[in-house]
């Protein structure tokens, strides 16, 4: 399974693309369940380059654990929450905030 | 410290005003990212894990407090409260918005600071001994000479697209605090026997996935011949550095490719077309420049003794980072500080915008108003009179920068690794924590003695493993972060590679293994006084890969 990913342009702000357009957070993500649904997230990275809205954009691996969408390589886990050693930064910031 | 001259604030002032209208450019869409990345990064900005990252250049590591004030307001208004100083001698800062870089290069501008040529196929920031103008052992001080090469290697429209990056760093001294020999060229400043000014010029050392010792190529270059030297340097790097593979197109593959010799030659006889050209640098202009770099005016202190002898009664804690952060100075009432930012368990050369605000403080009140960044990620008060060593000290202990561990096995040198770096395979900042927190005891890190320890998440080594007395390089093996050990790398006079021990350890045996490793040390040497890189020199590797790998190291 896999999600697209990217930053945008603008603040660098990583995003992935979701069923509602480009979220903050990878809760929520569109997964590809096979290659058709890969090909039309990757038709949707394109344009969101080709638009200058976001660069660095790829699809990743991911899997699903206790209905969360995990992502399967460590260096996307920390796209998706921040510096491990500092839990007040990043998205993980938000979720922490909300927690306590 | 240098002023910028009319020719300097037009010409920065132009590179903003240039960089404001390229991101305009790039937002509006008028420019591809293709076309505007070679921009960005010229202006120091990459795109990493989750932001961009701004590297500002610290020239040659000199800051004004004025210059840290000013890093501080950039922390606070456009990041996230903190900056990461840099092996480079710079700061990064690791959460700006594209759109905001133009005002923060503007505030920069105002204090005389940019962020050209932090990254690039270029001349990047000059680096030079951080205890330069105060240190006992230097012959003259190296920055006026960095200075020079800062201002000649600015956008120069010939070396703005060489095969790969470029570094330079000049040291002072025959004791070499700049790591000289693992730069694309290193410069040793010193007297010839008539007593006049030249360097020894080391040419193509370098870390990274290659690692090489810089070799040495002249023996004494007058001062003068400084830009044609390295114009005729350039040149033939220019012309015959590989551009076919970005992984051999550093200079020194092509030293090492062509041959010392060889390679010297062809520079030599590049240089007999240049030696007499305007590049001959004038006698007037170099003591123009000097004057800039004259140290402040240091009244005598006789009371230091006194004050440091009582100042030590009254307080074991001052009296360690006496011992530990504290060298000698060329005056002798005065000492050169070092104020840590590897305090135990914290990330290694981060520091508050709180932290800066109060460094500045410092450095107005005792230290004349000079600061520097080592390339050790820590900074330094050049010029502290010992009468005012206590003062300082105590200002240090209230913003949390009093750790005494100078050149300690926890003042680690860590490059951000995983947790920022969109290079990285592995991360550095928390193995580096980890370590810290298991070898916090002072006592313990002073019988240890000197060890100086350096992380990198990835083989472009930003963390100087290669050159630890323990490198540690962290990769990614079947999805999993790894970290191999390299001993006996030295980044001084004396440079060597260090050697990979054996297999890679996981996150969680890392710490254990550095701990066999110094427990090693301690079972092995002859005496307090032997190091741990002598110790190791003397007996190699074979205790340390038993040690740590036992009968599956005689099996191999």
């Amino acid at each position: 399974m896999k999600v697209l990913t990217g930053n945008r342009l603008i603040d660098g702000e990583a995003i992935w693309y979701s069923p509602v357009g480009w979220i903050e957070t990878l809760a929520g993500a569109d997964v590809a369940a096979d290659k058709a649904a890969e090909e039309r997230l990757e038709a949707i990275g394109r344009q969101a380059f080709a638009d200058n809205f976001a660069l660095d954009i790829e699809l990743i691996d991911v899997q699903i654990v206790d209905g969360e969408i995990v992502p399967l390589r460590l260096r996307e886990r920390i796209r998706a929450a921040g510096p491990t050693t500092r839990t007040d930064l990043g998205k993980q910031a938000a979720h922490a905030a909300r927690a306590g | 410290m240098y002023r910028y001259d009319e020719f300097d604030r037009e010409f920065v002032n132009a590179r903003v005003a240039q960089f404001r209208d390229q991101v305009e450019r790039r937002l509006s869409g008028e420019l591809t990212e293709e076309q505007f990345r070679p921009l960005r990064l010229m202006n120091g900005v990459y795109l990493q894990l989750h932001a961009y990252m701004l590297r500002i250049a610290v020239p040659y590591g000199t800051l004004s407090p004025r210059q840290l004030r000013m890093l501080a307001h950039i922390a606070r208004k456009y990041d996230k409260g903190y900056g990461h100083f840099t092996t480079r001698q710079n700061i990064q800062f690791n959460w700006p918005a594209l759109a905001d870089i133009p005002d923060i290069l503007a505030d920069l501008a105002s204090v005389e600071m940019h962020a050209l040529q932090t990254s690039g196929n270029c001349i990047r920031n000059v680096t030079a001994d951080h205890f330069a103008g105060a240190a006992a052992d230097e012959v003259a001080d190296p920055r006026p000479y960095a200075e020079i090469l800062r201002q000649w290697s600015s956008v120069h429209p010939e070396f703005s697209y060489l095969p790969r990056k470029f570094k330079i760093a000049v040291t002072g001294a025959a004791r070499d605090r700049a790591a000289i020999q693992t730069h694309d060229i290193g410069l040793h400043l010193k007297k010839n026997a008539d007593g006049e000014l030249g360097f020894a010029v080391y040419v193509g050392g370098g870390q990274g996935r290659t690692p090489i010792v810089a070799k040495k190529i002249r023996d004494f270059l007058p001062e003068a011949d400084l830009l044609s030297y390295t114009t005729a340097i350039m040149r033939v790097y220019n012309l015959y550095g590989r551009r076919d593979n970005k992984y051999k197109a550093r200079i020194k593959i092509l030293v090492h490719e062509t041959g010392t010799e060889e390679f010297a030659r062809q520079v030599e006889a590049e240089w007999a077309e240049l030696s007499d050209t305007a590049l001959k640098l004038p006698e007037a202009d170099i003591r123009a420049i000097e004057t800039y770099f004259t140290p402040p005016d240091l009244p005598a202190r006789p009371e230091g003794d006194d004050a440091v002898r009582q100042a030590r009664l009254d307080s074991r804690s001052f009296s360690e980072w006496l011992d530990q952060n504290v060298v000698t100075h060329r005056h002798p009432d005065y000492a050169a500080v070092t104020i840590s930012l590897k305090g135990i368990g914290e990330t290694p050369g981060d520091a508050s915008a709180a932290q800066m605000e109060a460094v500045a403080d410092i450095a107005e009140a005792y230290a004349f108003d000079e600061l520097r960044v080592s390339h050790e990620q820590n900074l330094i008060l050049p010029h502290v009179a010992r009468a005012d060593l206590r003062a300082v000290y105590d200002a240090l202990v209230g913003i949390g920068l009093a750790t005494a561990n100078s050149n300690l096995i926890t003042d680690i040198i860590a490059c951000p690794g995983l947790d920022y770096c969109a290079l990285a395979n592995a991360r550095s900042i928390p193995v580096a924590q980890a370590i810290s927190r298991r070898f916090a005891d002072l006592e313990r890190q002073r019988d240890i003695g000197e060890l100086k320890l350096k992380i990198s998440g990835c083989i472009n080594a930003c963390g100087h493993h290669h050159v630890g007395h323990i490198g540690i390089l962290g990769v990614e093996k079947k999805g999993a972060e790894l970290y191999q050990v390299t001993l006996g790398g030295s980044g001084d006079e004396n440079t060597s590679i260090g050697e990979i021990v054996g297999r890679g350890f996981g996150p969680d045996e890392i710490t254990d293994a550095i701990e066999t490793v110094v427990d090693t040390y301690l079972g092995l040497r002859l005496g307090r006084d032997e190091k741990f890189l002598d110790a190791y020199r003397r007996v190699g590797a074979a205790p340390f890969k038993e040690a740590l790998y036992g009968a599956e190291s005689k099996a191999a």
